[in-house]
């Protein structure tokens, strides 16, 4: 056995690292956030907000690739979002032991973490191919597939919440179990549901690879779901990529407002599910 | 003996139409996700199959990657998703673990949720800002610094020297490891936090009792206690590394080739497909690219789904404790 005086060494240099670890994590977070916001803030004027997508060299805005986000990710949402409550209302109410349901939240949390590009090929091949031409259609679909996992997950964890006596209270009066879920298990988790919903429009708004090739790009300004949209991400991808200083800039633009966002989405999940968590205390 | 029928009653035949309606949707929804799999599964199995028919075998072993020629071999995004990964991986785990480490024992109280969150921002920010960040900042810094640098110190050794020799192109698969390693770090962060509180106060107050070091009871009991978690947050953490496209694409080079020095450029299996899919012409050119695409989904899927198991396990010992 070592001395004692070498073991405190030894514990006072481990334990420092961790700290020392925990300033490097930290750090990055802090350089990529004040590069996004110095070189972003640069990039970012009214003309972004009022302007379509420039040919390079001239002045232009991120209008219809902004406009182009917004419908595809809610889409994606509002088709994912219902779909994934669904399932989660299979695996917490009819089917919460069943073996079924076991191997659904397995193959659930492996789809939560598949690689998004595979996503984009699928759907390649189930949309663009058969339909003749990429269009936002395809693109909504392929973030809907997205949100699909990510919901049922968040949405699972909050229905099991429920209590099990306010079921039985329902049943006790007669009530089937579709009219106890739809009035007495949704309404009480319904910030929560909210909060999986609003994640999952988070995680879903920066994804990039799978709209490459389903929603594509277009340099115009566009409003039918059945064409090619420009949509934040890919744009960022070509502009980022383009040796021209305007596009460049742009680019760093549009990073800025997807993060923010993001963010933005993040922080009021989070504020909804601390106050559902506080009621839930409240109540016992 | 009558069988049991629901009473005459158009209301409550109502309800039980409606009952059987609500939960048919429940379940078609629920069966959605087995099909989704399935599905993807199918689409990628057909669309690559012309490739993996022309080439067998020769698929993942060949490096040439020739449009022109219709010659496609995968060994080269293979090896470059596999490698970059690795350098995430071997960057990010001992940080991950530093800061669980930092997070559950040394931190204040006070300080701790705060520096959680922080971290956790990390998981939300999107992938293609890390692309670009590692692109405009972070190749620069290791093209002027860092690469040289290394060059330098290990380019003449004589094994080690391999892996640092070459000009200093800032993008590379060490830049597309480097972002790797920091988009993952949460993700591992996380699990290894949740597995390391999981530890019994009992064991770590027993272990104090018999005078262990801080450190010691960090090593010894809250360690081994945690093995199979820190080994499902690492596989889950990998298996993200594998199949991340846009952060990579931005800075691994993109070029169709193997090379022992992790300075050059080089590609990935996701990189491929992301910059080349829309201007593939040619069903071979395509089926080759939707069979890379196989490939990852192959490997990923294996990993997660070793993560997941080993971590589901867990969690049951957990529940019956």
């Amino acid at each position: 056995m070592s001395s004692i005086r070498g073991r405190k060494i030894t514990a006072t240099l481990a334990l420092g690292a961790s700290g020392v670890a925990t300033m490097i994590g930290l750090a990055f977070l802090a350089a990529i956030l004040w590069t996004l916001f110095s070189r972003g803030l640069g990039g970012l004027s009214w003309d972004v907000f009022s302007q379509t997508t420039p040919a390079p060299g001239s002045s232009g805005g991120l209008l219809n690739a902004i406009y182009g986000s917004l419908v595809m990710t809610l889409l994606g949402v509002l088709i994912g979002g219902p779909i994934g409550i669904l399932a989660a209302t299979y695996l917490s109410e009819y089917g919460r032991t069943a073996r079924l349901s076991t191997v659904i939240r397995f193959i659930n949390d492996v789809l939560l973490s598949a690689p998004s590009i595979v996503i984009g090929l699928f759907v390649y091949t189930m949309m663009v191919v058969p339909m003749g031409h990429f269009s936002a259609l395809a693109g909504a679909v392929s973030l809907a597939i997205i949100v699909i996992p990510v919901t049922v997950r968040t949405a699972e964890d909050m229905l099991r919440l429920i209590p099990q006596s306010m079921r039985h209270g329902s049943a006790a009066l007669g009530a089937q179990p579709w009219r106890t879920i739809t009035s007495i298990v949704y309404p009480a988790a319904r910030s929560g549901l909210l909060t999986g919903v609003l994640l999952a429009l988070a995680r879903v708004s920066g994804e990039t690879a799978p709209l490459l090739f389903t929603a594509l790009n277009n340099q115009f300004w566009n409003a039918n779901l059945n064409q090619p949209m420009a949509n934040l991400p890919v744009v960022i991808f070509q502009f980022a990529t383009s040796p021209y200083k305007n596009w460049q800039s742009l680019a760093w633009a549009g990073a800025l407002l997807i993060t923010l966002f993001v963010l933005f989405l993040s922080i009021i999940a989070r504020l909804i599910s601390g106050m559902f968590g506080a009621r839930e205390n409240r109540v016992e | 003996m009558s069988s049991i029928t629901i009473p005459y009653h158009p209301q409550l035949r109502r309800e039980a139409r409606a009952e059987w309606l609500f939960r048919g949707l429940t379940v078609a929804s629920a069966a959605l996700v087995l099909i989704i799999l399935a599905g993807v599964l199918m689409a990628l199995c057909v669309g690559g199959w012309p490739a993996l028919r022309t080439f067998r075998f020769g698929f993942l072993t060949h490096e040439v990657w020739n449009p022109v020629t219709d010659q496609f071999g995968a060994l080269a995004p293979l090896y470059g998703t596999v490698i970059t990964s690795l350098i995430a991986m071997l960057i990010a785990v001992p940080l991950a673990f530093g800061i669980a480490v930092f997070l559950t024992e040394t931190c204040p109280l006070w300080l701790r949720a705060p520096i959680a969150s922080c971290i956790e921002l990390l998981a939300a920010v999107p992938s293609i800002v890390f692309g670009i960040w590692g692109l405009f900042v972070l190749a620069p810094v290791l093209q002027h610094s860092v690469q040289p640098w290394l060059i330098d110190t290990f380019g003449d050794l004589p094994w080690l020297g391999k892996l640092f020799r070459g000009p200093p192109y800032g993008i590379g698969l060490m830049t597309a490891g480097l972002v790797l390693a920091v988009m993952v770090l949460p993700f591992i962060t996380s699990v290894m936090r949740e597995v390391f509180l999981a530890t019994p106060r009992s064991l770590k107050e027993a272990a104090y009792g018999l005078g262990a070091t801080q450190w010691e009871v960090v090593w010894d009991v809250v360690l081994s206690n945690s093995r199979a978690g820190i080994i499902g947050g690492i596989m889950l953490g990998l298996g993200r590394a594998l199949g991340e496209t846009m952060a990579v694409t931005f800075v691994v080079g993109n070029a169709h080739r193997i090379s022992t020095s992790l300075l050059a450029p080089g590609t990935t299996i996701s990189a491929s497909i992301a910059n080349e899919f829309t201007e593939a012409v040619g069903t071979l050119y395509t089926s080759s690219l939707i069979a890379l695409g196989l490939l990852l989904f192959v490997l990923t899927f294996t990993i997660i789904a070793a993560a997941r198991l080993l971590l589901m396990q867990i969690e049951r010992r957990g529940a019956r404790v």
